[in-house]
């Protein structure tokens, strides 16, 4: 197909809807085909989604697990933006913190949970700890990566209209790195949401990863797991989308390409 | 062999390059860059700097501007000792050198936070209309061209008001209409805010069409080749004879400094 004609609106429309429609399709008759008693087809979904939404319980999951997502991310960024920023501004302070980050970043969170329930025992703040940390490791790789990176011109210019060294910080290398720093807490935002719903699976018993896992616990309703995923699925690109509003602010517009 | 390059009336000397050696240590071998500089600039003096790519003009421009210290010798400025960047001599860059995250009014009163908000507006807007970019005091640098994004660059430092402005290369990256433009209008701010202006550029009709003298410099390590003196009066014609003159004789002065 060419790239350099413009797709016209309606296409813009119908492509997307229809590989949504196929993948539905898809799924409709293998269920069907295959004549299978556990996996349930797109209506029983549809149906388990309506049943879940007039259930009191649906509500409090969802309000729980943002709730989580909020507290560890929020921490995560309270203490990963200034100690990332520190990373980026000391070289020594790199050198000597980066190995240990470098060593505690590839492990998943997930690895974390059997630790996360001894310093924590089991209810939210093990949940809400499992969440800060998959955030936490991608904030501050971003903001001290942004600090390094930011064109050394910037800093000269800076210099030269005589500001102090913390000067520089706030007003040259905090707003030069800030693009950088969303897209991080972005890619944080992202994971935290993966997390939360892995931590609450284990950790504690209310929350969307717990509504999935007890679906299927108690009595075995695959509509209803597959219902609670699609909610997550939504719930997910909602927070991406409404995230994403943030790189429209002028100050930072510059940093993303359009 | 160094030349000496004094003015012709050394009364009224703005900087002072003596003896200035740079060396930079890489992989335990020392690079010499700049080798036994002399220079007088007199205030209000338009001097360009040019010599082959990779010389050291930039290097010598950042050594005045106190960005690198020398090796040996002194760069002095009123009498004074340079011992780092000021921000009353301003460094205008080639390229990038204004503040994305900043509007046109944001870079340009950039310098002047000390100054009261009414202060800073309205020098802010007096820059806005020396460089002509009224009308775009709300704009970003991402929506401005190259060229008024330079001339952004040259109010805020213009705002400060600093007594010596450092270019480098700074229409190197404008097409060559622009620059042709550019070179118009820096000529007129220089001559309504007289101020000294080192310029450095590998472009010979550049520096013939602005400077008061033009500075030669060698192939690395650097040393003062020539200094020529541009006796045309401004505006400039360029396709009087004296002016083609002046121009075959830099580009053989430069030829030469090729050779060396």
């Amino acid at each position: 197909m060419s790239t350099l004609r413009k797709p016209a609106t309606w296409e813009k429309f119908f492509w997307p809807i229809l590989a949504a429609a196929l993948l539905l399709a898809i799924w409709h008759y293998s269920v069907i085909w295959t004549a299978t008693k556990v996996f349930p087809s797109p209506l029983s979904v549809e149906k388990g989604l309506v049943e879940l939404a007039h259930k009191h319980v649906l509500w409090a999951d969802i309000i729980d697990s943002l709730r989580r997502v909020a507290i560890g991310f929020g921490l995560a960024a309270i203490v990963g933006i200034p100690f990332g920023l520190a990373l980026g501004w000391f070289p020594s302070l790199h050198q000597i913190f980066n190995p240990v980050l470098q060593l505690l970043r590839p492990i998943s969170p997930i690895a974390w949970i059997p630790v996360a329930i001894i310093f924590f025992g089991i209810g939210d703040k093990p949940a809400t700890f499992l969440v800060f940390l998959g955030a936490f490791f991608p904030i501050v790789v971003a903001c001290a990566s942004g600090v390094s990176t930011v064109p050394s011109v910037y800093r000269r210019a800076g210099r030269n209209f005589g500001l102090s060294p913390a000067q520089i910080l706030v007003r040259v290398v905090f707003p030069a790195a800030l693009p950088q720093i969303l897209i991080g807490l972005r890619i944080a935002l992202g994971i935290a949401w993966l997390v939360v719903v892995a931590g609450e699976m284990i950790a504690v018993d209310s929350g969307l990863g717990f509504l999935v896992i007890d679906s299927r616990n108690s009595g075995k309703r695959y509509d209803l797991v597959v219902a609670a995923m699609l909610i997550i699925g939504v719930i997910g690109l909602a927070l991406d989308l409404l995230f994403r509003q943030i790189e429209k602010i002028r100050s930072v517009r510059w940093g993303f390409r359009s | 062999m160094s030349t000496q390059a004094s003015p012709p009336s050394t009364s009224g000397v703005k900087l002072q390059m003596d003896h200035v050696r740079k060396t930079f240590e890489r992989d335990g071998k020392s690079i010499s860059v700049l080798e036994d500089i002399n220079l007088d600039v007199r205030n209000g003096e338009f001097i360009c700097l040019v010599g082959p790519s990779g010389c050291g003009k930039s290097t010598m421009l950042n050594v005045m501007g106190g960005f690198l210290s020398p090796t040996s010798g002194s760069v002095a400025i009123d009498g004074e000792t340079v011992q780092g960047p000021d921000p009353r001599r301003i460094l205008v860059f080639q390229e990038r050198g204004v503040f994305p995250w900043l509007t046109v009014e944001g870079n340009i009163g950039f310098g002047l936070s000390k100054l009261s908000d009414a202060e800073r507006k309205q020098r802010t807007a007096h820059y806005v209309q020396l460089v002509r970019l009224q009308g775009f005091e709300h704009s970003y640098p991402s929506d401005l061209s190259g060229g008024m994004k330079q001339r952004l660059q040259v109010a805020r430092a213009l705002a400060v008001n600093p007594d010596i402005l450092y270019l480098d290369e700074p229409f190197g990256a404008l097409d060559s209409v622009t620059r042709f433009i550019m070179r118009g209008e820096l000529l007129r701010i220089w001559q309504t805010e007289r101020r000294t202006i080192i310029f450095v550029t590998h472009d010979i009709d550049e520096a013939v069409q602005l400077a008061d003298r033009v500075v030669v410099l060698s192939s690395r390590p650097a040393k003062i080749q020539d200094v020529l003196t541009i006796d045309i009066e401004h505006p400039r014609n360029l396709s009087s004879p004296r002016y083609l003159e002046l121009r075959d004789q830099l580009a053989q002065k430069i030829g030469l400094a090729y050779s060396v």
